[in-house]
């Protein structure tokens, strides 16, 4: 296996060329995406100038990705035009932006494993004789596309035999033997350590100074210091902000995707939302040094009593992976130590966690929370079925008590307790997974996202309940985007940056702009 | 009462009410060729008839249950076939010590494959289709070996025959009561018992049942072994029924047994079904044949089973066709 350690790349440090007006080899205006009428893009736009590494930020459902597939025709716009090398351009689909020059590496990388290095690079070009491929001459063609880069690998071998790196930087080299004008990068370092990090960033160097233009999208804000030079920042759909590198810091990149003022947050602290006080100093559960799956690299922290603790932090800053390390998934890749009332345990299957009175509302409610086929009671008593089953035959009468005393309590809108939880608005299909848990009186809820994508009316009403639970003794540990929430809804607020722990905020401290400032540091 | 309203007052339609949609298609198909069938030959619906028919066709409806178990959890069961086959062949052997002793014996045999379908596609995380493919070549195997590649006779001293030929009260055949009973038992698990609900949830999507903390590896263990056992039951009537174990029976029963659970209305991608539609699928699938039959009696048309296989096939897809046309009418009222 080749290791990208042993790859000898030249210093590709130089600059661009020098030009005194590098030309604009690709322009969006005035780009407009609606998905059943709702607006994924509005008004966005974009300028690429050659050479130039580009990065576009904002938080998760800004409309970067929409915005990409726009460009590289995996979306048809709405409306807007889109010009490139100066003319108005359209594209059924991202092999043809690709053959005209416009090239897209994924977050994972799109090649066929099982075919050589070679054949990789020269799909769909390669070169012939007598109407056949002409392998030596691809196999040359592939080590010299290769070899720009510094890359020297064996051409023959299956690409699923190199690691996600150079499959990668493989990727790379199929755009530029294809004649790339522009390549998007999609999240490329989300699965590189640092030593193939700092390749891929010479490979880019390498491009550019070749006159290429890259657009990359990427949630380390840090990375972008060290490549990029223009940035452009998308917020619900529109592009708020285009500037230089240089005239941005990393403060400013957080306010812009979050729309506050930079100055704001920097002078910190002129709020304060108190907490209603029902949490305790006991300690219930106290996470040691948690490291696991993708970016969860070393939390601590601890859960008091009938507290509702928040988990901010950007996407990709292991919120989410905190809490399913502690529900007892992903417990292969898990370590760190984890205390419940004193003793120590370690789930190792969800049903682990239940029985000590865990409970997890997920983060993405469609797709792993709600069964859609099922009606809103069999959803709501999923969990709890086996303890209202005498020998696993279902005690009906008590099941129908149940869900008809939680949807009243909690203000459920069905017509009926049979209806097929998938024709319930968003907010009311989570309070049925919410339900789902409650129904199972358990000591902790951890919440993903409990809010997301849910109409405001509603977001109140679940936020009020949770405060309700909490007030009641339930211990919440609460993870959102929404920095607003949390300072709300929160007794105190952990701030995770890139898979650690680094900040705790309580009572006067806790305000959005320490948040804010806490991500930015 | 139009019909469509008599069916979603059956039991276990009224419960879902996709099911009961599904379900339409073939409850109106099934009437329609009643009626036909009743006006056209005299003896269709003499007792004779109804009971031979359906003593035959407890076989497939079993194997199809066991399908339609599977099914709803997203997965398919391609060994169903060659375990009746080789359950046939075992109880055949132990048919000597009467049907005490070969009953169990069958069902062990497809719990024993079952167990192994469910062992290979929970532990060594192989796909349902490709695991039971295996168990269906391996099978048919151990059936050959066993044998050796010749049907066995039965015992005709000991009462074994007496289940696939006897009746109960001298009026229902031993296999249609069996049939009925495991059918009752099926309803019972799906519409009942936490089971019933796990497998519907594993089906409609896995990975929220996992993040239940559902036992999604027990649940498919016991759906595989339910599989199998009914499909040992099979093998069992077909021994005692046919007096011969017999290695080469069963051969495609796997697809007549899907093509049930599919006409029955049940999503091949899992989370839905209906048992009591199922048992509507296999008796329909069962009755074109009965009528094929019945015109060669009466000598108006000569199939051979051949072109009945081609008749039914055509058949399949036009009862499939209806239904998607239905689903997609109710889907866009709704």
């Amino acid at each position: 296996m080749t290791n990208v350690d042993s790859i000898d790349v030249p210093n590709a440090d130089h600059k661009p060329a020098q030009r005194n007006e590098p030309e604009v080899v690709l322009s969006m205006q005035g780009i407009h995406k609606r998905f059943a009428g709702v607006p994924a893009l509005t008004n966005a736009k974009l300028e690429l100038k050659a050479g130039e590494v580009h990065a576009i930020i904002g938080q998760n459902g800004a409309g970067k990705s929409t915005l990409i597939k726009v460009l590289n025709g995996a979306y048809k716009l709405d409306e807007g035009e889109i010009h490139f090398m100066g003319e108005a351009v359209s594209y059924a689909s991202p092999h043809h932006a690709q053959m005209a020059g416009i090239s897209t590496i994924f977050q994972e990388v799109n090649l066929i494993a099982y075919r050589s290095v070679t054949e990789n690079i020269c799909l769909g070009h390669e070169p012939k004789r007598f109407g056949m491929v002409d392998w030596r001459k691809a196999h040359a063609h592939a080590r010299e596309t290769l070899a720009r880069f510094g890359l020297e690998l064996d051409v023959e071998r299956p690409l699923g035999s190199f690691n996600i790196a150079i499959q990668q930087l493989v990727a790379i080299a199929r755009a530029v033997a294809l004649d790339a004008k522009v390549v998007i990068m999609d999240e490329p370092t989300s699965s590189l350590d640092e030593k193939e990090k700092e390749v891929l960033f010479r490979v880019i160097k390498e491009l550019q100074a070749s006159g290429v233009a890259i657009l990359y999208v990427s949630h380390h804000l840090d990375e972008l210091f060290q490549i990029c030079d223009q940035i452009t920042v998308m917020r619900d759909g529109q592009t708020v902000d285009q500037r230089p590198i240089g005239a941005m810091n990393k403060l400013d990149m957080v306010a812009a995707m979050l729309g506050r003022d930079p100055e704001e947050i920097a002078k910190g602290g002129a709020t304060n939302f108190a907490s209603t006080g029902s949490s305790s100093d006991e300690v219930l559960l106290s996470i040691e040094h948690l490291k696991g799956a993708a970016g969860l690299k070393d939390v601590s922290f601890n859960l008091h009593k009938s507290e509702i603790l928040g988990l901010a932090g950007l996407l990709g800053a292991g919120r989410s992976e905190v809490a399913r390390a502690i529900f007892g998934l992903d417990h292969d890749l898990k370590s760190g130590k984890m205390t419940l009332s004193g003793k120590e345990v370690d789930f190792n299957h969800p049903i682990r966690a239940i029985e000590a009175g865990f409970g997890f509302c997920s983060e993405d409610r469609k797709e792993d929370g709600i069964i859609p086929q099922l009606s809103v009671r069999e959803n709501l008593t999923l969990v709890l079925l086996p303890r209202i089953a005498k020998y696993g035959l279902i005690d009906e009468e008590k099941e129908r008590q149940l869900v008809e005393d939680f949807i009243h309590r909690l203000g459920i809108k069905t017509a009926s307790m049979e209806q097929p939880i998938s024709q319930l608005s968003g907010g009311n299909q989570q309070k049925v997974l919410l339900a789902r848990w409650l129904v199972t009186h358990p000591n902790i809820l951890i919440l993903d996202e409990p809010t997301r994508g849910i109409d405001v009316g509603a977001k109140g009403e679940i936020q009020a309940l949770i405060r309700r639970l909490a007030d009641d003794g339930l211990t919440v540990l609460m993870i959102s985007s929404e920095f607003e929430e949390l300072v709300e809804g929160a007794d105190r607020v952990i701030v995770l940056q890139d898979g650690h722990s680094i900040q705790e905020l309580a009572n006067e401290q806790l305000t959005e702009n320490a948040i804010m400032k806490a991500i930015a540091q | 009462m139009n019909i469509l309203s008599m069916v979603s007052n059956l039991p276990g339609m009224k419960r879902k009410a996709h099911s009961s949609r599904q379900a339409e298609g073939v409850l109106v198909a099934l009437v329609v060729i009643t009626l036909f069938a009743s006006l056209r030959y005299d003896a269709f619906l003499s007792e004779y008839n109804i009971m031979t028919f359906l003593a035959y066709n407890s076989m497939f409806i079993l194997i199809g249950l066991g399908m339609c178990f599977v099914i709803m959890t997203g997965g398919i069961d391609l060994s169903v076939g060659s375990v009746v086959a080789l359950s046939s062949v075992v109880v055949a052997k132990v048919s000597e010590y009467g049907i005490e002793v070969a009953l169990p014996v069958g069902i062990l045999v497809g719990v024993t494959t079952g167990a192994i379908n469910a062992f290979v596609i929970t532990r060594l995380k192989i796909v349902p289709f490709i695991a039971t493919l295996a168990m269906m070549l391996g099978a048919r195997g151990m059936a050959l070996v066993i044998s050796g590649n010749q049907s066995v006779d039965v015992s005709w001293e000991s009462n074994f025959t007496q289940f696939g030929l006897g009746k109960m009260f001298d009026f229902i055949p031993w296999p249609v009561v069996a049939m009925l009973v495991a059918f009752a038992f099926c309803w019972l698990l799906l519409e009942k018992f936490a089971f019933g609900r796990h497998v519907l949830a594993i089906g409609g999507n896995e990975e929220a049942s996992k993040l239940m903390g559902l036992e999604v590896n027990r649940t498919l263990f016991g759906v595989y072994v339910l599989s199998g056992a009914l499909a040992g039951l099979s093998g069992v009537m077909l021994a005692s029924g046919f007096g011969a174990g017999q290695p080469l029976e069963g051969l495609g029963w796997e697809l007549s047994a899907i093509a049930a659970v599919v006409v029955g209305g049940t999503l091949l991608t899992g989370g839905l079904g209906s048992i009591t539609s199922t048992l509507l699928g296999a008796i329909l699938l069962g009755l074109i044949f009965n009528i094929l039959n019945f015109e060669n009696g009466l000598g108006t048309i000569s199939f051979s089973a051949y072109w009945q296989s081609v008749i039914r096939g055509g058949f399949l897809l036009v009862v499939v066709i209806i239904q998607a046309k239905i689903m997609n009418r109710k889907k866009a009222h709704s």
